[in-house]
Formats: structure tokens, C-alpha cells, sequence
């Protein structure tokens, strides 16, 4: 009775509620962690481990491949912020004028491809591509009077269908995001804008601009994220993890191919270890860059 | 409004073109957009295997069939069709109900179990209760393919591979689910919490009776984009199941993605049908689900 009143006082309460947290963070995220970094230092086949210190990383910066995958991962993190922080940022401001109409259907048909998964949307991004003289990008070429391409066995042309498939699925999904920030700045900012004088350019860049900051934030840390951590959509586009020449080989393809098409899981964590050192380094530089340390405290509180 | 001096009809006139430049930039990156699922749409009405070496025909006047969903739909009525056409059939609808349990069981577990951690962070103040919230923006920001292998290892020695229990839990504190609900209560009224105290409710009958009903919304946007998620995901799921007839809709599809095109035709058709489930619920739940997802980029 009386382990049943403390249960149910105030003060017990919250623990229980936040319990399955503790849990799961411990279970399913702290020893996984800790256990991937210890695992880096070891060489672990068929349940038999044995420590081999720095060995990991030694054989992993003399690895081509694994430069190869860094290099891949880093450019491809970069040319999608490229691409999808001020496209999305000028279409939803566009969207959001009262300029444009219809604007509901827009937002509907512009999201409908983050719906898809990546396996069906690199499957139709692998097919359009095609070197077959109907894919509809070789038909294009047939229009403009040009031969059909192998799009997927070159670098340029492969990374094109890449980065399009990125561009196609979250545009759609950026647009919405600037267009709630959009939403959440003060109309009576551009008012006093017009009774001062200024022009749309002047309004975007003195309040649009930085009132969107914490979008921008948002969408440049996810980005960063997705961009780094990318595997799948090169997966699908090349039907395997395999590209010609490893063109489309990223980091967390590589630790795939290395953790679990060929068991070697030391050295797989190695590479994990890195891509969070590398996802550190990124996230700490962002946030010195754009200041936001102070809105890390602000929801800690 | 009159359009009485020269200046203000020329700004009408921008107007009209500005209105008339912006609508057709959208109308256009709707189309472009809408480009590719119409051509597969398109292509799962023809030959299926010649779309693996000719590419998808745009050309309207190729012939059209339902060959494909036939063929699809062929365990319905397998007397019409040949074996191996029936038994791929099989195993595409077992991936499909396999996809729908797991993304049912997932979606209602990540809920409960995420509302009643966000409410005991929200409506409580405990010694904890900043380094806990402090570790599930934490959470966040480490990329789950780095935890992957390791948590694969562990799921092994647990034993809980080949299971729907493998691809759930670890993701079942989904901080992000977490984050939006805190949100969503810390801006209800407290003052409920007290009058029910005061009318003799327990602090969990008060979360499940009186805080539950009012966090309603916030449940209906965190579960299209739960349901959103666990249909698509694939990498995890992946590495969890090792028997074909437990793989998910798209772990399966995956697999009908040979380099020989043999299955080409199912596998056209099978994607195609394979977008509806979320597509209905996302016509249906849209209002919802930009809630969810947006609430994260405007609030910081």
C-alpha cells in the first residue's frame, strides 16, 4: 500500500513516465555507440575478438576506397546545400507573395514525391536514365539531336540523376519548411517596411532573410545529416552497391559493404567512427558559424 | 480599387504579370515534378519486360495493358494464371501485409511511448529533467547509420533478428516524436493538471484522461509522419529480416530489382500500387502532417 502511494506521488511520477527513455538510451543508443568504438580498436570475425589497437585506422587512411567514399560523401553533402537551401528558400518566398495562385495545389504535387521511398523513386530515376534509346532523358537528347548517353557509367552524368533524385524528392519538403517560417514572421515588419521606403529586395534581404534564420538553420542541419549519411539513393540508382569506378560510393555504403558484405566489423565501426568525427566537426563549425549555441540553451531549459 | 492614376495602373499591370509569371514558374516545377510517377505510372501499363532494356516509353501510342497488375493481382485467382506468376504474387502481398503490420505496431508503440515521455518531461519539474531533455536533442543529432552495425550485433545476441520487435524498438523513443509533443503540451494550460489533482485523479489517470484527449492533433501529425516513415524505411529493416517471407514491401521490391529484368513487370505494377496506402493518407491527413513536420523549423 505504501510502495503504491510513493508510486503514484508527484515527485516518483515523472521518473516513471520518462523510464522507457533511460532505457532505450542506454540499450539502444549508448552501448551501441560506446560498443561501435570499442569495436573500431578490435578485429572481430565470427564472435572472436581480439584487440589490435590503431590497426583500424592505419589501414583505413591508406585505403583508396575509403578516400574515395569520403570525398564522394563530402561533395555530394555540399552541391545538395547548394541546391536545396536557396532554391527552396526563393520558391517559398515567391509561393508565399500574393503573387501566386492556386497556391494550395502547388504545395500538394510539390510534396507528393517525398512519399515515395527510395526504392521506388531510384527505381524510376534509374529508368529514366536508362541507356536505352527510350529513356526519357535519351529521348530528350533524340529531340535536342543528340546521341543517346550512358548516363549511369560516367561520373558527371551518373551524379546529375543523383542530385536530380535529391532535388525531386525534397524540394517539395524545404518549400514547406521556409514556408511555415515565412508564416511565422510579423506582417507589421514589412508595413513599417513600406512606410520607411523600402523596395522588395531591400524587405527580403533586411527582414525576410533574418527573420528565416532558424529555418535556415533547421534546414541546412538536416541537410548536412541526410547529405553525409547518404547510401540508399545510390544504391537504388545503381542497383547494388556497386558503381562503375565507384562513382557513386559514400561512406555509409562503404561501412555496409564492409560490416555486412563482408563481416569485417572492426573495421566497419572504423568507419563509423570516422563519419561521426567528420558529423562533429560539420555540426560544430555550423553552429560557431551561425550562432546558435544560445538556442541549444534555450531548450535545455 | 480604382485604378484612377497612370501610376497605379502600371502597378496593376506588373501585378497582372508578376501574378501571371509566378503561377506559370509553379505550374511548370509542378509538372516536372509530377514527371517521373506519371512515366511510371504510364510504365506499369506496358510490356513490363521490355521496360528493363528500352527505358520507360513515353510514346502514347505504344500498346497498353493491365497485363502487369494482372499478374500482380494473379494469387486472387490463380486458376488463370501460371504458377510462378501466382507464387510472386504470394509473396508480393505477403511483403505488403508484412509492411502494414509492422508499420501499425510501430506507429501505435512510437506514440503511446513517446507521448507518455514527452508528458513526464513537460509537466513535471524533477532533477533530471534538463539532462534528460538535454540527451534526447542528443539523440538527435548522431546519425543512426553510425549506431547501425553495432545495434545490429546486439539485436543478434539478443536474438531478436528476423523480428518485427528488431526494427522497432530501437527507434521506439523516436526523439524527434519526443520534441514535437513537449511542444505541443508545454503551450496547454497547467492549471488542468491541479483541478483534476484536486477532484482525486492519479497522476496517470490525469495523463491518459485528461491530457490525452487534448494533445489529439499532435498524435494525428506524429502518426502520419510515424506511418510515412516506418512504410518507406528500408535500410534497417534490411539488415533485421533474413527471410524473404518476412521482408517488408520494400525490401522485397528491392529484391525484384535483378540485373537479368526477369520480374521487371511485377515490379513496376508492385511499385506503383505500392505509393497508394501512403498517398491516401496523405491526401486525406495533409493539414496534420505539415503541423508535424514543420513545427521542428520554426521553433528552432
Amino acid at each position: 500500500m505504501k510502495a503504491k502511494k510513493i508510486l503514484y506521488s508527484q515527485k516518483i511520477a515523472p521518473y516513471v513516465f520518462v523510464l522507457p527513455f533511460v532505457l532505450s538510451l542506454l540499450i539502444f543508443w549508448l552501448y551501441p555507440l560506446v560498443s561501435g568504438i570499442v569495436m573500431s580498436f578490435q578485429e572481430v570475425s565470427f564472435g572472436v575478438t581480439s584487440w589490435i589497437g590503431t590497426a583500424n585506422y592505419q589501414k583505413l587512411f591508406r585505403d583508396s576506397f575509403f578516400t574515395t567514399a569520403v570525398w564522394n560523401s563530402v561533395e555530394y553533402m555540399a552541391l545538395t546545400l547548394l541546391l536545396m537551401v536557396p532554391i527552396p528558400m526563393v520558391l517559398a518566398v515567391l509561393m508565399e507573395s500574393r503573387l501566386t495562385k492556386a497556391r494550395g495545389v502547388w504545395k500538394v504535387i510539390m510534396y507528393i514525391p517525398a512519399l515515395t521511398s527510395v526504392v521506388i523513386s531510384g527505381l524510376l530515376f534509374r529508368l529514366m536514365f536508362s541507356e536505352g534509346e527510350n529513356g526519357q532523358m535519351n529521348v530528350i537528347m533524340h529531340m535536342l539531336g543528340q546521341p543517346s548517353q550512358a548516363w549511369l557509367r560516367a561520373r558527371f552524368t551518373g551524379w546529375c540523376a543523383l542530385l536530380l533524385l535529391c532535388v525531386w524528392r525534397w524540394t517539395g519538403v524545404n518549400v514547406l519548411y521556409y514556408v511555415s517560417g515565412l508564416k511565422s514572421i510579423d506582417t507589421s515588419l514589412y508595413e513599417s517596411g513600406d512606410i520607411d521606403g523600402a523596395n522588395a529586395w531591400q524587405k527580403f534581404r533586411y527582414i525576410t532573410l533574418p527573420l528565416l534564420k532558424p529555418t535556415t538553420v533547421y534546414v541546412i542541419t538536416i541537410s548536412v545529416f541526410a547529405g553525409l549519411s547518404m547510401f540508399l539513393e545510390s544504391f537504388m540508382i545503381w542497383a547494388g552497391n556497386n558503381s562503375p569506378k565507384n562513382i557513386g560510393l559514400t561512406i555509409v555504403g562503404y561501412l555496409y559493404k564492409r560490416g555486412i558484405e563482408r563481416n569485417e566489423m572492426g573495421y566497419a565501426c572504423a568507419v563509423g567512427v570516422v563519419l561521426m568525427v567528420i558529423a562533429l566537426v560539420i555540426n560544430f563549425i555550423q553552429l560557431v558559424a551561425t550562432g546558435t549555441f544560445h538556442i541549444g540553451k534555450k531548450k535545455e531549459d | 480599387m480604382a485604378n484612377n492614376t497612370p501610376k497605379q495602373k502600371t502597378m496593376a499591370a506588373n501585378h497582372k504579370v508578376g501574378t501571371f509569371f509566378a503561377t506559370a514558374l509553379f505550374a511548370l516545377i509542378s509538372a516536372l515534378i509530377a514527371f517521373p510517377l506519371v512515366c511510371g505510372l504510364l510504365g506499369s501499363f506496358r510490356d513490363g519486360q521490355k521496360v528493363i532494356t528500352t527505358g520507360m516509353s513515353l510514346d502514347l501510342k505504344s500498346p497498353v495493358s493491365l497485363q502487369n497488375y494482372q499478374e500482380l493481382f494473379a494469387m486472387f485467382s490463380p486458376d488463370n494464371f501460371s504458377d510462378d506468376v501466382v507464387v510472386n504474387s504470394r509473396s508480393y502481398f505477403n511483403w505488403y501485409k508484412n509492411s502494414l503490420v509492422l508499420t501499425i505496431t510501430t506507429v501505435v508503440l512510437t506514440l503511446l511511448v513517446c507521448y507518455f515521455i514527452a508528458y513526464g518531461l513537460s509537466m513535471y519539474k524533477f532533477k533530471l529533467q534538463g539532462f534528460l531533455f538535454f540527451m534526447v536533442i542528443a539523440t538527435m543529432s548522431v546519425p543512426f547509420e553510425i549506431l547501425m552495425l553495432p545495434l545490429y550485433q546486439e539485436i543478434n545476441t539478443i536474438g531478436l533478428i528476423n523480428t518485427n520487435a528488431g526494427v522497432f524498438l530501437p527507434g521506439l523513443c523516436a526523439a524527434s516524436t519526443i520534441f514535437f509533443f513537449k511542444q505541443y503540451m508545454t503551450s496547454l494550460p497547467k492549471e488542468l493538471l491541479d483541478a483534476a489533482r484536486v477532484d482525486g485523479c492519479t497522476e496517470y489517470g490525469i495523463s491518459v484522461r485528461i491530457m490525452m484527449p487534448i494533445t489529439k492533433p499532435a498524435f494525428a501529425s506524429m502518426a502520419i509522419l510515424c506511418a510515412m516513415g516506418s512504410w518507406n524505411n528500408m535500410l534497417w529493416p534490411m539488415l533485421v529480416f533474413r527471410d524473404t517471407s518476412k521482408f517488408t514491401l520494400q525490401i522485397g521490391l528491392n529484391t525484384l530489382l535483378t540485373p537479368y529484368g526477369n520480374n521487371y513487370n511485377l515490379l513496376i505494377a508492385g511499385s506503383m500500387f505500392g505509393i497508394i496506402p501512403i498517398l491516401v493518407i496523405y491526401l486525406i491527413f495533409n493539414r496534420y502532417l505539415v503541423e508535424g513536420m514543420t513545427s521542428g523549423a520554426v521553433k528552432g
